[in-house]
C-alpha cells in the first residue's frame, strides 16, 4: 500500500529531512513510526501525503507513483489519504458535523449520503451527541476525536497521523490508539507516527524507528 | 494473504478520480453562491464599504453617458429644425420681400417660409439685448428683413441643405443666405468628444472597481489562509476553493451595480426640476430621459462581471501561494 525505495528529502538549506529510506506497508498494516523529534517523522508523512515531494527515489501510495503525480491530481491522492495532525487543524467557524463532514462535501457527495456517513464516523467515535458542537467547546481529546473522524469518514484506503496523542494523557490516548486499531481491523492502512514509545511497545504492531532522517529499525510487531 | 490480496484490489479499484456529476455540480454552486453572500451579510459594514465605492466608481461614467446621452438627444431635435435665414438687401421692401416668399413657397424641399420684418427684428432686439436707449438714437433701422426658410426632412442632411442654401442665395434681392446648422455641428462635435471622455472615465474607472474587489478579495483570502489550507489538505480542488471567492466578488460587482443605479436614479430626480425649469426658459418641453430596462440591466451584468474579474485575478495570483505545509 506504501512503498519507498530510496527516498530522500533534502531541502533547499542542504539539511536532509529523509536520507535513502526504503519500506513496504502493505494493505491493512498498522505501523507506528517513531524516533526523536527532527529525526524525519513528519518528513515521511508529508511525502505520503504530497505535501512535499522526495528529492530522489519513489514513493507509491495505494497504487499511485507520487514521484509523477500532476500537480492537479494532488487533490485526488489526498482523499484517497486520511490525514490527522496533532493540533488537529479543524475549522473552528464550523460545528462538529460539518468539520467531519468537509471531506465528502469536496469530494461532491450527496446531501444525504454525506449526512449518513457523518453521523457513522461520528458515532464511532463516540461524538454523535456533540455534532452541532463547535469545536473551541470541546476538549482537547474530543478534538482529536473529530480530526479522526474527519480523516475516515470519507473510507480511505490509507490513514495517517502524526503525533496524534501528543497534548493527551495517557487514558486518552490509550482510547484513541484503540480506536484506531477498531479502523485497522475493518481494513484500513494506519501510519502513526509517536514518540510515546511506552504506549506503542504495549501494542502489538510493527515499529519503523528513524534516526537522523535514517530508517534504523523495522521490527514487526 | 487472499485477504490483503483482495483489500489490494478494491482499494485500487476505489481510487479517486475527478467525478462529475451535473445535479450535484450545479447544487453545490448554488450552495456557496448562497453561503458567500451569508458571508458577506455577516460583515454588513465592510460590505457596505466596498460595495459604495464600487457604486461610486460605477455611477460616475453611468451617469455621465446618461446626460451626454440626453444632450445629443437634445442636439438630435434641433438637427429636425434646421433653418436658413435669407437676410435681404436693404434696399428691399415689404412688397418685394412678399413676392419673395411667393416664389420660396413653389420651390421643392421647403416645408415652411416666414418673414421677420426689419421692424419686427429691431423690437425684438431691442427687448433681448438691452441696447434700448442706443437703439432708440438711431435715425433708421439697420436692420434687413429676413425670410426664415425651414427645408423639409430630406433637405435638412448638412449636404442637401447646404446645396438649397446656394441655390437660394442667387435670388433677386437676396444679399446673403446663413444655415443654422453651424452651431448644431459644433454642439455635436462637443458632445462627441464629451462621449469619448465619458469613454475613457469608464476605463479607468472600470479598473478602479477591478482593483477595488481585487483587493478585497486579496484581503478575504489572507483572513482565510489557515481554512483555505486545511481544505488542501482534505483533498479539495482549485476549483473547489475558488469558488467561494469568485462568487464574493461577483456580489460585490452586482451590489456595487445596485448602488450605483440607485445614485443615478437620486441625482437625475434632483436634476428633473431646475432642467425642466430651464428647458421652460428656452420654450422646450425637454425632460431628463432616465435609465432604461437595458441600460440597467448592462450596467447591473457588467459591474458584476468586474467584481468577477477582479476577484478571478486575485483569485490567480493569491490562490496557488497557500499549499499546506
Amino acid at each position: 500500500m506504501i512503498h519507498f525505495d530510496n527516498v530522500t528529502k533534502r531541502y533547499a538549506e542542504g539539511y536532509e529531512g529523509l536520507s535513502n529510506v526504503s519500506f513496504h506497508i502493505k494493505p491493512g498494516e498498522m505501523v507506528f513510526l517513531t524516533g526523536h523529534s527532527g529525526a524525519g517523522k513528519s518528513t515521511l508523512l508529508k511525502l505520503i501525503g504530497l505535501l512535499e515531494r522526495s528529492t530522489r527515489g519513489q514513493v507509491r501510495v495505494a497504487g499511485r507513483n507520487l514521484t509523477r503525480l500532476k500537480k492537479r491530481e494532488i487533490p485526488y491522492h489526498r482523499r484517497d489519504v486520511g490525514m490527522i495532525f496533532q493540533d488537529h487543524r479543524l475549522l473552528h467557524e464550523l460545528t462538529v458535523f460539518d468539520n467531519v463532514a468537509m471531506p465528502l462535501v469536496v469530494a461532491g457527495i450527496g446531501h444525504l449520503e454525506t449526512g449518513r456517513r457523518v453521523r457513522a464516523a461520528l458515532d464511532k467515535v463516540g461524538l454523535l451527541h456533540k455534532e452541532r458542537a463547535y469545536p473551541i467547546t470541546l476538549s482537547g481529546g474530543e478534538q482529536q476525536r473529530v480530526g479522526i473522524a474527519r480523516a475516515v469518514v470519507s473510507k480511505p484506503p490509507v490513514v495517517l497521523a502524526d503525533e496524534p496523542t501528543g497534548n493527551l494523557d495517557p487514558a486518552l490516548s490509550r482510547e484513541i490508539m484503540s480506536l484506531f486499531e477498531q479502523f485497522n481491523q475493518v481494513g484500513v492502512t494506519l501510519l502513526i507516527a509517536t514518540h510515546d514509545i511506552e504506549l506503542i511497545s504495549r501494542m502489538n504492531h510493527r515499529i519503523m524507528t528513524l534516526k537522523q532522517s535514517r530508517l534504523v529499525e523495522d521490527s514487526a510487531g | 494473504m487472499a485477504r490483503n490480496t483482495h483489500r489490494k484490489n478494491r482499494a485500487a479499484s476505489q481510487l479517486s478520480t475527478r467525478n462529475y456529476n451535473p445535479a450535484i455540480w450545479l447544487i453545490r454552486h448554488l450552495q456557496v453562491a448562497i453561503s458567500s453572500l451569508g458571508r458577506l451579510s455577516r460583515a454588513p459594514f465592510s460590505t457596505l464599504m466596498t460595495t459604495a465605492v464600487i457604486g461610486i466608481a460605477l455611477a460616475l461614467p453611468a451617469g455621465l453617458h446618461l446626460l451626454v446621452g440626453n444632450l445629443q438627444a437634445l442636439s438630435g431635435s434641433w438637427d429636425g429644425a434646421a433653418s436658413i435665414s435669407l437676410f435681404l438687401e436693404q434696399k428691399v421692401e415689404r412688397d418685394q420681400a412678399d413676392l419673395l416668399i411667393d416664389q420660396l413657397e413653389k420651390q421643392a424641399g421647403i416645408t415652411e417660409v416666414r418673414l421677420i420684418s426689419r421692424e419686427q427684428a429691431l423690437n425684438e432686439f431691442k427687448l433681448l439685448s438691452g441696447f434700448n436707449d442706443a437703439l432708440e438714437a438711431l435715425e433708421e433701422n439697420p436692420l434687413p428683413n429676413v425670410i426664415v426658410v425651414v427645408p423639409d426632412e430630406a433637405h435638412s442632411e448638412p449636404a442637401e441643405a447646404e446645396r438649397l442654401v446656394t441655390e437660394i442665395e442667387k435670388l433677386n434681392g437676396v444679399d446673403y443666405a446663413q444655415l443654422d446648422l453651424q452651431w448644431v455641428r459644433r454642439f455635436h462635435g462637443i458632445t462627441e468628444i464629451a462621449k469619448r471622455g465619458v469613454l475613457v472615465l469608464g476605463a479607468l474607472l472600470g479598473l478602479a472597481v477591478l482593483l477595488i474587489v481585487g483587493n478585497t478579495i486579496r484581503l478575504e483570502i489572507q483572513n482565510r489562509h489557515a481554512e483555505i489550507e486545511i481544505t488542501k489538505l482534505i483533498g479539495a480542488t482549485n476549483a473547489f476553493i475558488r469558488r467561494p471567492f469568485l462568487y464574493s466578488g461577483l456580489w460585490y460587482g452586482f451590489f456595487g451595480g445596485i448602488i450605483a443605479w440607485v445614485m443615478i436614479v437620486l441625482s437625475l430626480w434632483l436634476l428633473a426640476g431646475p432642467v425642466s425649469q430651464l428647458a421652460g426658459l428656452y420654450n422646450s418641453d425637454f425632460d431628463l430621459s432616465g435609465l432604461n430596462l437595458l441600460t440597467i440591466a448592462g450596467l447591473l451584468c457588467g459591474s458584476a462581471f468586474l467584481g468577477l474579474l477582479g476577484s478571478w485575478i486575485a483569485v490567480g495570483r493569491h490562490l496557488s501561494e497557500i499549499e499546506p505545509t
